[in-house]
């Protein structure tokens, strides 16, 4: 058999089973659901304190979070996110996965070759999407993932709602073409 | 300010099989996300939903056994509706989540990398206006942290039951559809590939 890892893709289901065992380990051992945005939170407030120092006590952020034993830091979640980087770079270096594409195919047939619109998008979207995650307390993996293997409510909603306007947002802008696109 | 060593390399370690499973599953692929969105491939669908049926007979016996704790968000009705709007569009736009585009970083995607720039941005203006967010989040109501087994006064062994053959059923649907190859071990490397018929819908578990 070949090597998994020189592989370039695998089964959507052994990818699911993986992330579904690495949660049992992330609750188990690290008493830490998956999760990447609320890493994103606390880099920001950490951020927000190095450049604005009485931040901490002009926002009640800083004091809420204390209270509920939340404080940003440089933590576990931190380095699992940096770790998602090492892992995906790896990955796509042992199987030649590589690619330095800039524009996707489906955003170059809408909106054309300019690299600074689809740029300028990304940083947008980019942006929106994590105020997004950080108004309902989750991205993909925390509430998608972690939250709805838990039966929470809340993540159940979030992944619906996100859902659908992913959807209505894809078809409105790419429509439903029968185009090949990979 | 930081976790001990040991939690910090735990969690390097849980972050590089995360990556490594992500980019093995395609999804840190613009054409990948949003074609789920357009509805042409169902990847996200199959990846998360394997992911939460596996995950959740894990977990609940975990916990049963006393060996781990949950940890529910609570259910904030501003919140979390008008952030799955906000995510949903940007999702859309970024063509990436939060954990797929910072694994699009590590395969080198240039557009991946602004975005995660722009999602920094964003978890800044969130931190910055969070006093003046609060009314939002908590505006239409709080929930609690509540999930459907605490909600209904049932076992959560039932809803996991319901997963799971929920699960198989969607599995055994896709499978009769018949593609001559296995989904599990001979996956096609293009599922959007246009002789193919086209990708079930509302096959989502």
């Amino acid at each position: 058999m070949k090597n998994p890892l020189t592989m370039k893709s695998w089964s959507p289901y052994v990818v699911g089973i993986g992330i579904g065992v690495l949660s049992w380990f992330a609750f188990g051992v690290a008493n830490n659901p998956l999760g990447i945005s609320t890493a994103f939170e606390h880099t920001a407030a950490l951020a927000e304190k190095a450049v604005v120092p009485q931040a901490e006590q002009t926002n009640e952020y800083f004091a809420q979070k204390a209270e509920a034993g939340k404080s940003p830091k440089i933590g576990l979640g931190w380095m699992l996110v940096a770790g998602v980087v090492v892992g995906a770079s790896l990955s796509s270096w042992l199987s030649g996965d590589r690619s330095t594409e800039t524009i996707p195919a489906i955003w170059r047939e809408r909106f054309g070759v300019s690299v600074p619109l689809r740029l300028a998008a990304a940083f947008f979207a980019g942006a929106l999407m994590m105020f997004g995650a950080r108004l309902a307390d989750g991205c993909t993996s925390g509430h998608g993932i972690s939250g709805s293997l838990q039966l929470a409510v809340s993540s159940w909603v979030f992944t619906a709602v996100f859902f659908i306007a992913a959807t209505v947002t894809a078809l409105a802008l790419f429509g439903r073409k029968e185009t090949n696109y990979v | 300010m930081f976790d001990s060593p040991e939690r910090l390399i735990l969690g390097l370690l849980i972050g590089i099989l995360f990556g490594v499973l992500l980019q093995k599953g395609r999804v840190a692929k613009f054409s990948v996300i949003v074609g789920q969105f357009i509805l042409k491939d169902w990847t996200v669908v199959k990846i998360m939903g394997t992911a939460v049926v596996v995950g959740s007979v894990g977990v609940y016996a975990l916990v049963a056994f006393g060996l781990a704790d949950l940890h529910i968000k609570p259910f904030l009705l501003g919140g979390v509706l008008l952030g799955g709007i906000c995510f949903g569009v940007g999702m859309a736009v970024y063509g990436y989540c939060p954990g797929t585009g910072v694994a699009a970083c590590g395969e080198g995607k240039l557009d991946a990398m602004v975005g995660v720039l722009g999602m920094f941005a964003g978890a800044s203006a969130f931190v910055a206006a969070y006093p003046a967010l609060q009314p939002v989040i908590n505006g239409l109501g709080d929930l609690g942290k509540v999930t459907f087994p605490s909600v209904t006064g049932t076992s959560p062994w039932l809803w996991i039951a319901g997963l799971v053959s929920g699960g198989i059923i969607a599995l055994l649907l896709l499978s009769r559809r018949g593609k001559s190859t296995s989904p599990i071990f001979n996956p096609p490397p293009n599922p959007v590939s246009p002789s193919a018929p086209r990708p079930e819908r509302g096959a989502r578990t």
